[in-house]
């Protein structure tokens, strides 16, 4: 397993935990389902690690609206690459509630579906193979499209914004 | 030509009218609209990995040829109050073994606000749509177990959230669409042509071909031609090596080089000037192309079926070659006039049965083939999904039920009325009592 982000490999900083169980030291960085996060709110805010939560598939992010600032990292769930309710979340998270933190796809992260996770906002992913090949994976992916169609968050230009700036430059050359 | 996003669940192929550009009827063409919906779909990087599969229909016409409402989406061009051309936007149709009429979402969006409100439609089905079972993973099951008003709910307060954002499309970027869109050269012509009317006087092959075949277009002194492949006892849609190099050579010799291919199996000809209708027909007809039958009872659309296709449950094909030959002779089908009959050989409804006046559907019973025939299906504008008449029928017995409803329908039809008019009118029970009488 390997976590690429920012187009560096990075280190696993994160305990994942489950929906119910013991939890680790107050020191430890710590992400939780949004299940146990809605649950025990409180006294998750209250320890002394980071935090951090999972969405998995089914999940409302808008249920993070209040904690948005609080947490330093989101991980979205892909238990399989087929479904794809994540890409959804990642949008809501990064162009309707503003989330600035990183933003991890995880579980069935395959290469194929790296382009479109970035395009949906995620900025990190964590692939279940090791190092170089998950780093090389993911330059590859996102440098496998140039011009784009439709318009997200990702501030990429599309075909139809590069033609509005023709069309301006013309009009302005014209005048 | 491309092969994106032809399979898998995302968004395909934007479908339309096979007379867009052409049709006299049509408020404006369809396609650059088409376009851009292929275009903000293509690669979408939010609706790759649907629940299931999501088609879009778009028309142009009050006339839908498009069939879409019996699509994911379908959008109807139509003009508001305020004279502005927009969409009706329609969710929630489809065939296969779960049949549905879409229903109205939104009965106008402006042009400019039409991606913002599909991309709120797809957000929704997305995070929303059932992944637990793919049969029941197709919008038209969400909107059915929701309800239309619930998921229209869902959609304007998600769309009121992205409506005013980048997806809005401004008026010069739809003229750059309409642009690659442009109509060819048409020459200035009289709609009247005499040499046109003089070979429909003199020859009532060619008259008979003009009436069920040509279609009005919206320029003077042009004509829509279509080429039927349903040739009496052929196999529906098929076309030989050579009858598609005639129909290329026809196409770039009378029609501008376009030539389309419709879902009703057949081939369109879109821009032929009436005074070029008769020399297309003449070589048509030596390539047996000539068939005046389009929209008639041996126009069947009719899916492969057994003969080829693994999932089938009966073969289609020789059941819709018997009833073309059944059915041939000219005279009486144009007598009987618009009847769409649609072979299906299992519940996939790839044939499009529940939309056909008569449906059939093969299935299998004990390893035999029984046909099961629906009535009053329709899928234009007046959509609507067939009924079971009643138990199915042996291959060997089909035909002859499908000529008891004919003949039932000749005897109790008013003037005017087509097939679908009357059983309308009627109801079921008339033509049940011919198929099963007691029974």
């Amino acid at each position: 397993m390997a976590i690429v982000k920012n187009d560096s490999l990075i280190e696993q900083e994160w305990i994942t935990v489950d929906a119910e169980g013991d939890l680790p030291s107050s020191d430890e960085n710590l992400i939780v389902p949004l299940a146990r996060f809605k649950k025990e709110r409180d006294s998750l805010l209250g320890r002394n690690g980071g935090l951090g939560v999972q969405l998995n598939p089914g999940d409302a992010p808008e249920d993070l609206a209040d904690d948005l600032d609080r947490l330093s990292i989101i991980t979205v769930n892909f238990p399989a690459y087929t479904d794809g309710r994540g890409y959804s979340y990642g949008r809501v998270l990064r162009e309707r509630m503003g989330f600035t933190g990183e933003l991890r796809a995880v579980g069935d992260v395959l290469r194929d579906q790296i382009l479109y996770m970035h395009r949906c906002g995620f900025d990190a992913y964590e692939l279940q193979v090791e190092g170089e090949v998950a780093l090389n994976k993911v330059r590859a992916a996102l440098k496998e499209m140039t011009v784009y169609y439709q318009p997200t968050g990702d501030g990429r230009a599309t075909a139809q914004s590069l033609r509005e700036r023709r069309r301006a430059a013309q009009e302005q050359k014209a005048s | 030509m491309h092969a994106i996003q032809t399979s898998g669940n995302c968004i395909r192929n934007t479908t339309t009218d096979q007379y867009a550009g052409a049709a006299a009827d049509e408020i404006e063409d369809p396609r650059p609209y088409c376009e851009l919906i292929r275009q903000w779909s293509t690669f979408h990087p939010e609706f790759t990995y649907l629940p299931r599969k999501f088609k879009i229909a778009v028309t142009g016409s009050p006339n839908d040829r498009a069939a879409v409402k019996v699509h994911d989406i379908g959008l109807r061009m139509h003009k508001n109050d305020a004279g502005e051309t927009g969409f009706e936007v329609i969710v929630g149709g489809g065939l296969g073994r779960t049949p549905f009429v879409g229903k109205t979402i939104r009965d106008f969006i402006g042009k400019n606000d039409l991606f913002s409100y599909l991309e709120a439609i797809l957000r929704v089905y997305n995070r929303f749509g059932r992944r637990d079972n793919k049969y029941k993973a197709r919008i038209k099951i969400l909107v059915h177990e929701e309800g239309i008003d619930k998921i229209r709910e869902l959609v304007e307060e998600e769309w009121a959230q992205i409506k005013d954002g980048s997806l809005r499309v401004d008026d010069a970027e739809i003229a750059h669409y309409i642009e690659q869109f442009a109509p060819p050269a048409f020459e200035a012509l009289s709609d009247d042509d005499a040499d046109f009317e003089r070979h429909k006087a003199e020859n009532r092959r060619f008259a008979n071909w003009v009436r069920s075949n040509v279609i009005e277009h919206k320029q003077p002194g042009y004509a829509i031609a279509n080429v039927s492949l349903k040739p009496i006892g052929g196999i529906p849609g098929d076309a030989t090596d050579s009858q598609m190099e005639l129909v290329a050579d026809l196409s770039e010799k009378y029609s501008f080089g376009d030539v389309r291919v419709t879902h009703e199996q057949n081939l369109v000809l879109p821009h032929v000037k009436k005074a070029d209708l008769f020399a297309v027909w003449s070589e048509l007809d030596k390539a047996e192309l000539g068939t005046a039958n389009l929209g008639y009872v041996t126009d069947i659309i009719s899916c492969p079926g057994l003969d080829y296709c693994a999932l089938a449950t009966a073969r289609s094909i020789p059941l819709s070659q018997r009833i073309s030959e059944r059915f041939g002779d000219l005279d009486r089908q144009h007598d009987i006039g618009e009847l769409k009959i649609k072979i299906s050989g299992c519940i996939n409804a790839c044939g499009h049965h529940h939309v056909g006046h008569i449906g059939i559907l093969g299935l299998d019973k004990r390893g035999k083939e029984f046909y099961q025939i629906t009535l009053g299906g329709d899928a234009s504008e007046d959509a609507a999904i067939g009924k079971i008449a009643g138990a199915g029928f042996s291959e060997a017995e089909v035909v002859d039920a499908i000529e008891s409803l004919v003949t039932k329908y000749i005897d109790i039809r008013e003037d005017g009325e087509r097939f679908i008019d009357t059983y309308r009118r009627v109801g079921m029970d008339p033509f049940k009592e011919v198929l099963y009488g007691d029974r």
